[in-house]
């Protein structure tokens, strides 16, 4: 009595300590977290970490760490990958593969949960939190405290998926949780619990983030940025934060019909008592169809400042892209019934929503046709960007096709749940966005840390991932005709097999490309005073982001910068309009560095580890630790100082190398100099 | 290293070699391609034509990828070169025009195709068609063939050229009940019924399964399907009367324990109203919780 009132559901049995696998990936996983602290403490760095790191509100330092958590999280879902496809390639007969079931089955969920919301989401978000505040000519976005709440919510979820590995399980119902199999009668474990707290938790930092940036770019746009000198990226972007904001909420409602059919025996998607399994089908995709725009417009909009920038040419069909993806965002919300034509809905609600599918299919082309035409009669530039973009396109097709073959009903009948399903959104999603953030991640790289990216290892690297993306996933769409269903542990098909062994060896050479990118960072620091750039427009490009140094000062903008046209600053150069700013400097308003978010971060991990195990008086404790961080803050009065303008002055003088040690010092409350 | 290349052989020996399996022999692995019957035939055909029209865009598509990357690539000082070109109104007419284009022709086809092929509708037929209720378990397929009074597991018998027309529900979670030879599939959910209509057009034994995961058990959950000749088809009727075990509450109650891999079982006799029974099982507290609703409402008005 006395123990589960302290522990909940919690018991030591919890711990798969007799699983060799997980608890080698819990130990493997320990062992690299102490080796970065044990570093981090050796180099005295932990102070530096906190002031300038953990507690930033700094738009660009936030960017940069939701993308390390997205790399992390991505390096844990590609184990999940290769574990499958090792495991199916050997799993012909019954009791063949080397995961049981229930492992198994974990595995595929929990690899889809991460790469949507835990790589997809906070590596755009993270690219989107270092350059729209940079494209718009802000000095920050308009809330950031909020901006590291947002932040921390999202490292919290993503903690928690990682401690299910060591503490309980994850859901073995798939990444989507259809009911009735992720209710408490067929799925009684935490894995479910993991599953549904991480998501809801994530997505709430999600949708803070989304209102975040939708408010920054409406009002804190430069002056004279007109919404249609809004820089192409900036605009997919404001597209995916109402996107963010109209699909959000529907999750959160969602899970949370099905907390209270968990915890509570409530019978929304529960047989009998008017609930209906269905209606969560139906919600799940109503926020999971925007939900893959969300992934990919962002990528839409790197590709074009990619494309333009490597063809050394003006974006194509600007306004076009412009309104071909508002037009992507409005149908997206009309689409959702086709992930399950299966359900038997009739041929008129079936054709509507196959149609409606098709119609994406329009501005989508549009898009493409733009950036094949933007390259038309340009210079084109073979740099890794580039190539993922280039790569991206003739990929992108395929899928696009696949895509539009499985929005015809009568063919979705015979291709929905094979591997052919598998392979589409494979297809869509890998080259559709990862391969747009890889892009990103290269393209703005040098403005981030003031060099680039060793050319040699990012070739590779390219190279490695496109075709072990095409050796991984072509096997798949032919597996779809031979009728494979996704998600076997086993089959009794000899003939599938072969195919599955090309699938491994693709998922072999993408390690390999993995592998060149861990080597091409590695590299890069260690050549960097090589490759660095001194201009802070390395590719010779045409937004405000490249206007200040690489790296930007903390305050981005001594001066907000005036915007004449698209392309502000390619107008700028040729108009000979300097565009950095010079003396006299203005005092400059700064937000001031806070750990509350931090602190919020951590409660919500120990309220959501809590609610999984059922441990109520934390549950309690973690929530009014929460409310009290929040009114703490709330009366906080001292939370911006001035930036005087002689320090501006002083920073504007010494360059970028300088910049960052000022904002060390900054943020030491008696070396403030009040404006 | 020598037994990884004759397992990639049959890559290149496609199409059609016999093969080593269980309720799928003899066809070709293409199991989407190698229909046995008009809907999956037609569902076939929908592919190719929805894959053959939408070829119009992508292949000119990857061409000019690969043209204009060559051909305007930074070394190539011959190629004209406008960096300030950005608008071409010919261009977006075209570029906006021709996807729509394809797109109208496609939602045609998806509009009379999906009417054509919508699972619920009864197909035309001068044979009467036969009845099977399908019951979707943990981990295994009930069919009730209820005009006949018999029943089977993970084992369903078809005459050729009659309609099938399949009832289908869930006694757990979502299936998804799927013959790939004689076309699409569909849901099967507790306390809903579906229904899906098919023939085989040649006799064989085709792979039957669910797609839709469902647990612990689901990669086991397949069925053979063996379309007979109508008279074999009766004969396996009189035989299935004469050998078969009852299906009666007792024993239903025993196949509702999860199983996996499950071997088919043939019963000879099945109480009648059983696919009823488990439909109201999930639906009947709702049928009843909205019926006091009602009946409460009607009380108000009084």
């Amino acid at each position: 009595m006395f123990e589960s009132a302290l522990f909940g559901k919690l018991t030591l049995s919890a711990i798969p300590y007799t699983n060799p696998i997980i608890m080698s990936a819990v130990g493997g996983a320990a062992l690299i977290g102490l080796l970065i602290i044990g570093w981090i403490t050796q180099q005295g760095q932990w102070g530096y970490l906190w002031r300038e790191w953990l507690t930033s509100v700094d738009h660009k330092r936030i960017g940069v760490m939701y993308i390390i958590l997205a790399v992390v999280m991505m390096l844990r879902g590609f184990s999940d990958a290769i574990m499958m496809r090792i495991h199916q390639a050997y799993a012909e007969g019954l009791g063949q593969g080397f995961l049981p079931p229930e492992h198994y089955n974990q595995i595929f969920s929990a690899h889809g949960t991460i790469m949507i919301i835990f790589v997809a989401m906070p590596f755009f978000i993270g690219l989107m939190n270092y350059v729209v505040p940079l494209q718009i000519g802000a000095r920050d976005v308009a809330y950031p405290f909020l901006n590291s709440v947002s932040f921390w919510l999202t490292a919290a979820s993503a903690g928690l998926v990682m401690v299910s590995l060591a503490v309980g399980d994850f859901s073995q119902a798939g990444w989507s949780g259809y009911p009735p199999l992720s209710e408490m009668q067929y799925s009684p474990g935490s894995g479910v619990d993991y599953w549904m707290w991480s998501l809801q938790l994530g997505g709430i930092g999600t949708l803070l983030t989304g209102i975040n940036f939708f408010v920054t770019i409406i009002k804190m746009r430069a002056p004279g940025m007109s919404y249609m000198k809004i820089p192409v990226f900036t605009w997919t972007i404001l597209v995916t934060t109402v996107l963010i904001m109209l699909s959000f909420p529907v999750l959160t409602v969602t899970l949370f019909l099905l907390t209270l059919d968990r915890y509570l025996d409530m019978h929304f998607f529960t047989g009998g008592m008017g609930g209906n399994q269905m209606m969560f089908t139906n919600l799940f995709w109503v926020w999971g169809h925007p939900e893959v725009y969300i992934v990919i417009l962002p990528a839409f909009g790197i590709y074009s400042e990619v494309v333009s920038t490597f063809s050394q040419k003006r974006l194509f069909g600007y306004a076009s892209m412009v309104y071909a993806s508002i037009a992507i965002a409005f149908l997206s919300f009309i689409v959702w019934l086709h992930h399950f034509f299966t359900m038997g809905a009739g041929a008129d609600v079936n054709a509507f929503f196959g149609i409606a599918t098709m119609i994406i299919a329009v501005p989508t082309g549009v898009k493409i046709f733009n950036w094949l035409f933007t390259m038309y009669r340009g210079r084109i530039q073979f740099t890794t960007p580039m190539l993922w973009s280039i790569g991206f396109i003739i990929t992108f097709s395929i899928g696009g096709m696949t895509g539009v073959l499985l929005s015809v009903p009568g063919a979705d009948f015979v291709l929905h749940n094979t591997e052919f399903l598998v392979a589409h959104f494979h297809n869509m999603l890998i080259p559709g966005a990862l391969f747009g953030y890889f892009a990103g991640y290269s393209f703005w790289f040098p403005k981030m840390f003031g060099f680039r990216l060793d050319e040699k290892w990012g070739r590779r690297a390219f190279w490695s991932w496109l075709g072990g993306f095409y050796l991984a996933f072509m096997p798949l769409y032919a597996l779809g005709f031979m009728g494979m269903p996704r998600r076997l542990v086993h089959y009794d098909n000899p003939i599938w097999q072969p195919y599955l062994l090309i699938a491994l060896a693709g998922t072999v050479l993408i390690s390999y490309g993995i592998f060149c990118q861990v080597a091409q960072l590695y590299v890069s620091i260690k050549n960097r005073a090589a490759l660095r750039d001194t201009t802070g427009d390395i590719w010779n490009s045409h937004s405000l982001e490249w206007s200040v140094t690489s790296p930007p000062p903390f305050y981005n903008f001594a001066k907000v910068p005036y915007v004449e046209s698209l392309d502000a600053l390619s107008y700028k150069k040729e108009h000979g309009i300097p565009f950095r700013a010079e003396a006299p400097y203005s005092p400059i308003h700064m937000p001031r560095n806070s750990g509350v978010g931090v602190a919020i971060g951590a409660f919500t991990f120990v309220f959501g580890f809590a609610i999984v195990w059922h441990i109520w008086w934390l549950v309690i404790a973690s929530t009014l630790a929460i409310l009290v961080a929040l009114v703490m803050r709330s009366n906080d009065e001292d939370v911006d100082y001035m930036l005087s303008a002689e320090e501006v002055a002083r920073i504007e003088k010494n360059g970028a190398q300088a910049s960052a040690s000022a904002a060390s010092g900054l943020s030491h409350h008696d070396m403030i100099t009040q404006g | 290293m020598k037994k990884l290349w004759i397992k990639l052989l049959p890559l290149f020996l496609y199409p059609g070699l016999g093969y080593a399996c269980e309720g799928d022999c003899g066809n070709s692995p293409w199991a989407l391609l190698d229909p046995k019957g008009p809907i999956a035939a037609d569902e076939m055909h929908l592919i190719l034509t929805a894959f053959g029209l939408m070829l119009i865009v992508v292949i000119p598509v990857i061409l000019m990828t690969f043209a204009f990357a060559w051909k305007y690539r930074a070394g190539n000082k011959e190629a004209s070169y406008t960096p300030k070109w950005d608008n071409s109104h010919a261009i977006e007419v075209v570029v906006w025009t021709i996807p729509a284009i394809i797109v109208l022709i496609l939602s045609i086809l998806v509009w009379n195709s999906t009417h054509a092929l919508t699972p619920e509708k009864p197909l035309a037929s001068a044979t009467k068609p036969l009845v099977v209720e399908v019951v979707a378990m943990d981990w295994k397929w009930l069919f009730i063939y209820p005009e006949q009074g018999i029943a089977t597991v993970n084992k369903l018998v078809i005459p050729t050229g009659t309609p099938v027309t399949f009832h289908i529900t869930s006694d757990s979670v979502m299936t998804s009940f799927f013959i790939p030879r004689l076309g699409g599939q569909i849901y099967a959910m507790a306390g809903m019924q579906t229904q899906l209509n098919l023939i085989a057009d040649k006799a064989g034994t085709y792979r039957g399964l669910n797609t839709q995961f469902s647990g612990e058990g689901f990669s086991g959950m397949n069925f053979e399907v063996d379309a007979t000749s109508p008279e074999a088809f009766q004969s396996w009727l009189q035989e299935t009367k004469t050998v078969g075990q009852n299906l009666d509450n007792n024993r239903f109650r025993k196949l509702e324990e999860p199983t996996e891999n499950e071997r088919p079982a043939y019963f000879a006799s099945v109480e009648s109203g059983l696919f009823q029974n488990i439909l109201q099982k999930y639906a009947m507290r709702q049928m009843s919780a909205s019926n006091e609703n009602h009946a409460r409402m009607m009380q108000a008005q009084k």
